[in-house]
């Protein structure tokens, strides 16, 4: 077990990058998710129609193959993703400015595959708003915008944080995936660098890069259940 | 009863027919209401009233058949079709105040954001709004502290913010304890009373006897019989009418 604490800065350097990753893909995941949402929702049925398809093909493709085509697919198109070095930014996320594509091909797959579920996640909490709100705003006059705005997010946003948290768990556990993908020293790709490289027993590597895992999805998890705890009693 | 204007009526259906799957909901109905007028319809439970009701701000679309409102047929989509339907005011069976704003809240949103009026003039129309329905005291308050009966009559002060050309009512009553139908009932009398013209679907009769000029009987989704409501109740024409009169006039 002796390798926890002398390779302690490996494990460090490790969740650190599975946490920026993390982060990053979360915002982008939220972001474009409820961007989908709109769409799915819309009043016009060309637009809902490409929420449709954004979801039925993100949510049913594995993320490995999301992946692949994130690491392949793209410098194929002669992309390297450089839109994804924000100045600023890249000053926190280091990864994000580097010559090396694969951190910022890992952050799109794993944004556009979460993207789907934070859609969903989101639109059920849209579900949970009565038709009378929607439909009370609407023969007020209210646009479709000012009705999502004003009358229905207000009030669905409570029904969606517990799902939302539940897609961002499983996030974090699939972002394990990117260390294949050409990103290296992520908390997944430790356990490969130490034994396979390092040569240390599997065991214990394995049950360090678990607890980076746990550090970050007990939390969360636990702060899901106290706001579901709180709504129980609000309700 | 107050004089009917003449002229331009102000919302005529024509030839309006509406499916819901299979069910003919609306049968080839034409209805017109004039400015000022109180139009009550009343039928048995599935007759298409409510259908009807929603159709004239296009809550419910039509398959076939016009609607005009004020001289222009109803917009299908859109920023039109929004301003439209903030000049008719409605008025739901089951209330539909926003759940998450106060009542002072739900009358002065449509004007602050839909007519984008000063928020300070807003507040002061929707005070006095209230105080006419007589709950100004429970301006702060939000909707579920209301009793049914002070909720409805707070989205019929949300409805009359918005300074409509008309007012749609489905079934104002029918979810409230009986106890409380009067405060409603009495609020859209002097509502009547003032100009204002309606269309009521109800199953008052009261109502419609003192404050309607006109009263639309419907069955199977058809129009059957409209007179004034004095004639109607006393000499209904049609053997539908006789018969849905009989049912609920005799307890």
């Amino acid at each position: 077990m002796s390798v926890l604490i002398d390779k302690f800065d490996v494990f460090a350097g490790g969740f650190w990058l599975t946490l920026q990753i993390c982060i990053l893909a979360a915002i982008g995941a939220l972001i474009l998710g409820a961007v989908v949402a709109v769409l799915r929702i819309s009043p016009v049925p060309p637009l809902r129609a490409l929420g449709t398809a954004y979801v039925t093909v993100f949510r049913n493709m594995p993320l490995t193959v999301v992946m692949f085509f994130a690491a392949f697919g793209l410098p194929a198109l002669g992309s390297n993703a450089d839109f994804l070095r924000i100045p600023g930014l890249d000053a926190v996320f280091s990864r994000l400015g580097t010559d090396l594509p694969y951190f910022r091909f890992a952050l799109i797959a794993l944004s556009l595959y979460t993207a789907a579920f934070v859609c969903e996640a989101l639109r059920s909490g849209v579900n949970a708003v009565p038709a009378g709100q929607a439909e009370a705003a609407r023969s007020l006059g209210l646009t479709f915008g000012q009705n999502l705005r004003y009358v229905v997010l207000p009030q669905s946003w409570k029904a969606s944080i517990v799902p939302l948290g539940s897609v961002i768990i499983a996030m974090i556990k699939n972002s394990a995936l990117v260390g294949f993908f050409g990103v290296i020293g992520d908390l997944s790709q430790t356990a490969d660098q130490l034994t396979s490289a390092g040569g240390y027993a599997f065991i214990p590597v394995a049950i360090g890069i678990s607890v980076g895992y746990l550090i970050m999805t007990v939390p969360l998890g636990a702060l899901l259940d106290r706001i579901e705890k709180r709504q129980a009693v609000a309700r | 009863m107050n004089d009917v204007a003449t002229g331009e009526p102000l919302i005529v259906l024509d030839g309006v027919n509406k499916w819901f799957g299979p069910l003919h909901v609306l049968d080839d109905v034409s209805l017109s209401v004039g400015r000022g007028e109180v139009v009550v319809v009343i039928g048995p439970s599935g007759s298409g009233k409510s259908t009807l009701c929603r159709t004239i701000n296009r809550l419910e679309p039509i398959n076939s058949g016009t609607i005009t409102f004020d001289g222009t047929p109803l917009p299908a989509e859109g920023r039109a079709l929004a301003k439209l339907r903030s000049e008719v005011g409605m008025v739901f069976q089951s209330f539909n105040l926003f759940a998450h704003k106060t009542i002072l809240e739900n009358v002065t949103l449509g004007p602050v954001k839909v007519r984008k009026e000063k928020p300070a003039a807003v507040r002061e129309r929707g005070l006095a709004l209230l105080d006419r329905v007589g709950i100004a005291n429970q301006a702060d308050k939000y909707p579920a502290q209301l009793s049914g009966g002070q909720q409805q009559r707070a989205a019929i002060a949300r409805a009359l913010a918005m300074q409509p050309k008309a007012m749609l009512f489905d079934e104002p009553t029918s979810a409230l304890d009986p106890e409380m139908v009067g405060e409603v009932l009495d609020v859209m009398t002097s509502l009547a009373r003032d100009g204002m013209t309606m269309v009521v679907v109800t199953h008052e009769m009261g109502f419609a006897r003192h404050a309607a000029n006109r009263v639309v009987f419907m069955a199977d989704g058809q129009l059957v019989e409209e007179a004034p409501p004095t004639e109607f109740f006393a000499n209904p024409q049609s053997e539908r009418a006789k018969d849905f009169l009989s049912k609920i006039l005799t307890h």
